[in-house]
């Protein structure tokens, strides 16, 4: 099944019944399969006039209670950053999915990792943050998938799959569950309309008096110190006695593990870290690693973003060389093994 | 003593922020009238926007979502394909629905999104300090148009409900204005027949309500009415621009 399909069909199974997209390569197959498979589940699937009004139905439908997506590619995610900082805003949950593209502007259409920073730093204006999870193969797509929408509600916020063109378009077997699980979060918040029942409920994200609004995302950022405590999800790979630790994430990790192998063939102790969660980021779990291996190296599609939160982690214990290839452009496992045996000093 | 006139029950206890003289106020009164005329507040969720009625929320007593600049439409796209069976009306200021918000308008129109829209037109941007809107009139002076709105540089009026009329999702377009009793009484029956439309699952339904802002036209409020009259109504007349309901004729 293709990376994009496969998202669609995991989300349908989480319980989605409301999409919203606009057309945008590498993503295309995901809006597909939804106009395919939501009518014939008594589902939504709408397209919007734009990345902008489809980012805004998902925030209509998550205040009505129910589980909304959209996805997208680079340029588009641009577009839809107004909207995720309202639907933050407002503590809306939601599923959110960029395929990378390269970048800047209208950029390319090839596999890109320059998104991190918009994912995990500056995704719209103001003090807030996205669950990010970065998968790295297919099947990861899938679970991590039901986890966002499940953690989207359980927090209250907004959840990003950062995948790239390569996953997206990806054909890899993909196992479902014979039944999902899929978390039952109740929603007294919900503008579903009060039926007499209740006091009225309000969405809203605005606070003319200062104080409030600072009340309300201090509020919000405790919530992320128990999102930071307990929902870090990392892989380590050949750690076990690594001299030199590459940190890399996505489609990227499965191009450095293989030159880790060949790494390893010739006697180097290398070992990856992969970051599952983009945010929160395993800052523990690298800090932990700074005390045992000599070396990092960071490896991305981009010219350097995740570097910058590894540093940050390692905190001037140890030095953080950086690898990338940008623009679409895939690094080798030659290029990557080149690396690693200048920093291993072989 | 039998109580002859009181507060509609789906209009909220609280003071309006609008400045003296502004018409929001009633216009907010005879959407919630409705909704207590229909008896459907329990299943009404409304959309503010941005702009002067940006707190609306605060207002009604139906549950409410605040909507970002312009996607009042697309964020009542998302509610009503959410729960079909509620009532979703988004209201939207001229600035909101006919400049930054164009493309949710015309899209949410042609799609015949069941949803109904309350769009106040007082040609003027009221929440910024009286800027030129989309609808601001040829030669009308505001902050950003000293010398009046020259249409060869800042372009021309924009007619919404003209506009939508033409498009095969609109069930119900209406312009009606709040300046007198019997124009206020006909806005209600408007805004009325708007929502029997999307209860009667239409489609898409707009009222626009001709309204005044005495704080930046530079008018008290009975020369705003004055002004509404002799500018506004020529150039925006009153009337129904499309009627698909049963006692429609088009």
């Amino acid at each position: 099944m293709k990376g994009n399909e496969a998202m669609a069909e995991a989300a349908i199974q989480a319980g989605c019944r409301h999409f919203f997209g606009y057309p945008i390569t590498p993503q295309t197959e995901l809006s597909a399969y939804m106009a395919k498979k939501m009518p014939k589940i008594g589902g939504t699937f709408l397209q919007a006039e734009s990345e902008i009004a489809a980012i805004n139905m998902v925030l209509g439908a998550a205040s009505a209670g129910v589980r909304a997506m959209t996805s997208s590619s680079s340029p588009g995610i641009s577009l839809k950053s107004e909207g995720v900082s309202y639907i933050a805003g407002s503590d809306l949950p939601c599923v959110l999915i960029n395929v990378q593209r390269g970048g800047p502007g209208l950029g390319g259409i090839q596999p890109s990792q320059a998104d991190y920073w918009q994912a995990t730093k500056a995704l719209g204006h103001g003090d807030y943050q996205l669950l990010v999870f970065a998968p790295s193969t297919v099947q990861e797509m899938v679970s991590l998938i039901f986890k966002a929408f499940d953690k989207a509600d359980e927090y209250r916020m907004p959840a990003m799959i950062l995948a790239d063109g390569m996953l997206g378009q990806m054909m890899e077997p993909v196992e479902f569950p014979e039944k999902a699980e899929v978390a039952k979060v109740e929603k007294p918040w919900a503008t579903n309309g009060h039926q007499g029942k209740r006091a009225h409920n309000v969405v809203n994200s605005l606070y003319l008096q200062a104080p409030e609004l600072e009340k309300h995302v201090v509020e919000r950022f405790k919530r992320y110190d128990i999102v930071k405590a307990n929902e870090v999800m990392v892989e380590n790979y050949k750690m076990e006695d690594a001299e030199v630790a590459v940190v890399t994430y996505g489609a990227t990790s499965r191009i450095v593990k293989s030159a880790v192998n060949s790494a390893r063939a010739l006697g180097i102790k290398v070992g990856c870290i992969r970051p599952i969660t983009l945010w929160p980021f395993p800052e523990k779990e690298i800090a932990a690693a700074a005390d045992k291996v000599q070396k990092f190296l960071c490896v991305e599609m981009s010219m350097g973003q995740m570097v910058e939160d590894v540093r940050l982690a390692v905190n001037g214990k140890k030095p953080v060389e950086f690898f990338g290839r940008t623009g679409g452009v895939i690094p080798t496992p030659a290029e990557v093994l080149e690396q690693i045996k200048k920093l291993a000093g072989k | 003593m039998a109580i002859v006139f009181q507060k509609p029950h789906a209009l909220a206890d609280r003071p309006f922020h609008y400045c003296p003289g502004c018409t929001h106020g009633i216009i907010h009164r005879l959407v919630a009238e409705v909704i207590d005329e229909l008896g459907i507040e329990g299943k009404t969720v409304g959309v503010a926007p941005v702009g002067c009625a940006v707190m609306a929320y605060d207002y009604f007593n139906c549950d409410m979502v605040e909507a970002p600049h312009g996607r009042a439409p697309a964020v009542a796209t998302g509610l009503k394909r959410a729960i079909p069976e509620n009532v979703v009306f988004t209201y939207q200021g001229d600035g909101d629905l006919a400049a930054i918000g164009t493309a949710e308008t015309v899209h949410s129109a042609t799609r015949g999104e069941n949803i109904t829209i309350i769009f106040v037109n007082n040609a003027i941007y009221g929440m910024t300090g009286g800027q030129m809107a989309p609808t601001t009139l040829p030669n009308q002076v505001t902050q950003t148009t000293p010398y009046g709105r020259d249409v060869a540089t800042a372009g021309h009026p924009v007619r919404i409900c003209e506009m939508l009329s033409t498009l095969d999702g609109v069930a119900y377009a209406e312009r009606v204005s709040v300046d007198n009793v019997p124009n206020v009484r006909n806005a209600k029956k408007a805004i009325k027949k708007a929502f029997e439309a999307q209860i009667n699952e239409k489609g898409f339904s707009i009222i626009e309500v001709l309204s005044t802002c005495p704080t930046n036209w530079g008018l008290s409020p009975s020369d705003a009415f004055e002004w509404l009259r002799g500018n506004m109504i020529p150039y925006y007349p009153l009337g129904v621009y499309k009627d698909k309901t049963e006692e429609g004729t088009l």
